[in-house]
């Protein structure tokens, strides 16, 4: 494990808990801002862990995915469960939802047959108090047997305690769990086996639950296991044959190996309700009937689909009206000190080169960059994140699930959708959730068609220059609105298109299954919404884009003055790319912007006006009217501006997202395949386009 | 047993009580994970635009399946 432990008295400590229960909120509440993202080694699964010190001792928290067993087999519920097993955390907190108990119970009670070092966190108290759910935590703690401490994270409250509860299990580490009794007969085969396995492995920790996963014989956990212990499997023919004898005592008591498992995890469930039933307390039978009454609408058949678009199109449209002012003022600002600058080079008599690289090539790329992508990028993030803390989210999946189903995938494949929105790479690794290898591959390669934050700031300013701008002022935002709407409605039909195609040739297979949780609704802690996903997101992605802008910021200006035989390197690759460019509708800057954009997609657009810019004597240019003259007198037409909107929609994915595929594909071929098929089909889709206009003679 | 019903039958607001799941493996064991065990107590909630999947009550919390799914669910139709 890649552990930032600095000292050997840092305390390792694992955050488990099921989705939605607001784990992230207690991990942030108790890190702030100390968190990094670390890997798990033979895993490529990231996790992320961040420190809190309490009481002069550092404690190091390790945030597992969110999962609501340990048993099946899921990528993250392999992770979390063998990190809680195998990587020595000193306690496992475990977040649990206070207004669904009962269900929460079963990952407690899982964790509780691995470790006794647990503290439970019973969050989301506020929600439940408001919701006449009342949790009696003492009775809870002493019939589990572990600390339980009540938090309403989103507020703050409770941390301390939590704090306290941990330190003192690691005071004092007498802790007697609830014990969990199976039936005599597999009570009978446990003994069997791991008075065995204590001879094998002279270890206190062989726990009766780590007997009860030799006997059910699941695979991965048996490789985990052997290495961790450092044992040989195959040379354990008298510990095998024990199994082996347990395994058949069971199958003549007529419990085979799934039914063994079966009987586990009811077994688990009936303790959860009974427990729940204790210490659970209902003032109204009905607590849920506002979300009830809420999902009539938002997922029904007449409302369910335009409520969809119409938010998604009202999220865009704050976009652009919000984006708009700002970013004029932020170019005019930067182009401002821009002058400045020059008078500062020339008053240093600085030569013109130098000059020329970092103030109209570094700087001005840079400030190109900031001031088209910052104020969409700073708008949408914390909007989209509000939806998203909502919990709207799962139930665009439960709605276009059908859709989904008809194209051999899976219906979750819309949540990652949705979070591709975000980040590509971010909506790549959201594909974990998809159980089904065959599915997850098709959500990955399809990831690219919805339009990342770093691609939508082109789509807008496309859209405003050549589209909206024909339009009289009040109407021109609500028509840049309704037409990235609809780009973004052919990302989803081109995404369940290509899903299709996959699902009928290399990806062939059936749909499988799908079973979503559709959480309850929440209300979002607004303020710091807006402030988490300005430092988390919008500040994250936006340095991406200024770390890539520099150097290719200097390349640009380099290239397009350098010249070989009178004319510059530049417009020499330009005229390269130009005949095939010319085909699909673009130009050879523009697919050179593209190509140079692979880093991060929010660089093509400063790009294309660098290399137009860059020869020519550069006019400022502060405003998009201006901006769209130097496109035109440069060749632009309504048909170039189309092709650039679909070829910045359809192509292949950036760098990073990439280098995220090869992670959690771990394979170079599926990589491979997710950067060819967007690819080929955009340029398939602006070939057939521009051909069909020029045909027509429509230009 | 004869009265031992698909839980598609079930109507919206109709409830049940689970009494066998003849699912695959991997599937009933996330169904198992999130408490669809033996006489568990479901309602059927609301289904999605296009009818499928369909949105259940179980356990206090809120599940969709789809219809391939439910309809190996068998369940004892509950009256009130």
């Amino acid at each position: 494990m890649d552990l930032v432990k600095r000292t050997t008295n840092d305390i390792v400590i694992a955050l488990a808990g099921n989705p939605n229960v607001g784990k992230s909120t207690v991990f942030n509440n108790l890190t702030g801002l100390n968190q990094h993202t670390g890997n798990w080694p033979g895993k490529t699964v990231t996790v992320t862990q961040g420190s809190y010190t309490y009481e002069e001792t550092k404690y190091i928290l390790v945030d597992l995915p969110g999962t609501y067993s340990l048993m099946s087999n899921s990528i993250d519920e392999e992770v979390a469960r063998d990190f809680i097993c195998f990587g020595n955390p000193f306690v496992t907190i475990v977040v649990v939802d206070a207004t669904c108990l009962e269900r929460n119970l079963n990952l407690v009670l899982q964790t509780l047959e691995i470790t006794s070092s647990v503290v439970v966190c019973v969050n989301l108290m506020d929600e439940a108090k408001r919701k006449g759910i009342d949790i009696n935590l003492e009775k809870l703690s002493s019939e589990l047997g572990v600390p339980v401490v009540g938090t309403s994270a989103n507020k703050g409250i409770g941390m301390k305690e939590l704090m306290k509860k941990v330190q003192e299990i690691n005071l004092n580490n007498d802790i007697k769990s609830i014990t969990i009794k199976y039936e005599d007969i597999i009570e009978d085969e446990i003994k069997k086996v791991s008075s065995e396995l204590k001879n094998i492995i002279n270890d206190k920790t062989i726990t009766n639950w780590l007997t009860l996963k030799l006997i059910e014989g699941n695979k991965s956990f048996l490789e985990s296991f052997f290495k961790y212990y450092n044992v040989d499997l195959l040379k354990q023919d008298r510990l095998l044959d024990i199994i082996k004898r347990s395994r058949n005592n069971l199958l003549l008591n007529g419990i085979d190996q799934n039914n063994l498992c079966d009987k586990l995890v009811s077994r688990l469930i009936q303790l959860s309700e009974t427990i729940s039933n204790k210490v659970v307390f209902l003032k109204n039978e009905d607590y849920n009937y506002k979300d009830r009454n809420i999902d009539k609408i938002l997922t029904s058949k007449l409302f369910g689909i335009p409520v969809m678009i119409v938010l998604l199109s009202l999220i865009f449209y704050i976009t652009i009206i919000g984006a708009n002012y700002p970013s004029s003022l932020i170019a005019n600002g930067l182009f401002f000190i821009e002058d400045y600058l020059t008078e500062f080079f020339l008053w240093i008599n600085a030569p013109s080169w130098v000059h020329g690289i970092l103030v109209l090539g570094v700087y001005r790329t840079l400030a190109w960059v900031v001031s088209v992508m910052l104020p969409p990028m700073a708008i949408f993030f914390p909007l989209f994140t509000i939806l998203e803390d909502s919990g709207y989210l799962p139930r665009i999946a439960f709605n276009l699930d059908k859709l989904f189903k008809k194209s051999c995938a899976c219906g979750k494949q819309a949540l990652t959708m949705c979070m591709g929105f975000g980040c590509n790479a971010v909506g790549v690794i959201g594909c974990r959730i998809i159980d089904s290898p065959r599915e997850r591959l098709i959500a990955i390669i399809t990831n690219n068609f919805v339009p990342c934050n770093g691609r939508f700031p082109t789509l807008i300013a496309v859209i405003t220059m050549f589209f909206a701008g024909f339009v009289a002022t009040p109407f021109r935002s609500l028509v840049s609105t309704l037409l990235l709407t609809s780009i973004i409605v052919l990302g989803v039909i081109m995404t369940l298109f290509i899903s299709k195609v996959l699902s009928k040739t290399i990806l062939k297979g059936l749909p499988s299954n799908f079973i979503l949780e559709l959480p309850p609704y929440r209300k979002p802690q607004i303020a710091k919404v807006i402030i988490r996903s300005i430092f988390d997101r919008t500040l994250f992605v936006l340095s991406r884009a200024v770390l890539i802008a520099i150097p290719a910021g200097l390349l640009i200006w380099v290239m397009a003055n350098i010249n070989i035989g009178n004319i510059s390197i530049l417009t020499r690759c330009a005229n390269f790319l130009d005949p095939f460019a010319t085909l699909i509708g673009l130009d050879g800057y523009i697919l050179m912007a593209f190509i140079l954009g692979f880093p991060a997609n929010e660089i093509v657009i400063p790009i294309i006006i660098m290399s137009y810019t860059a020869s020519s004597s550069m006019v400022d240019i502060g405003n998009l009217a201006e901006l769209k003259t130097l496109f035109v007198s440069n060749g632009w037409t309504w048909l170039t501006a189309i092709c650039v909107m679909l070829f910045s929609l359809i192509h292949w994915p950036c760098g990073t997202t990439c280098l995220t595929i090869k992670k959690e594909t771990q394979s170079w071929k599926w990589t491979a395949i997710s950067f060819l098929v967007p690819t080929i089909i955009g340029i398939v889709i602006c070939f057939t386009i521009t051909t069909i206009v020029r045909f027509l003679g429509l230009i | 047993m004869y009265n031992n019903i698909p839980l598609t039958e079930l109507r919206i607001n109709e409830k049940g009580k689970i009494k066998k799941i003849t699912v695959d493996n991997s599937i009933k064991r996330r169904l198992l994970d999130l408490g669809l065990i033996e006489n568990t107590e479901i309602e059927v909630l609301q289904k999605s635009p296009f009818g499928d999947p369909v949105a259940y009550s179980i356990r206090g919390a809120v599940i969709a399946l789809r219809s391939e799914i439910a309809s190996n669910i068998l369940i004892e139709r509950l009256m009130g």
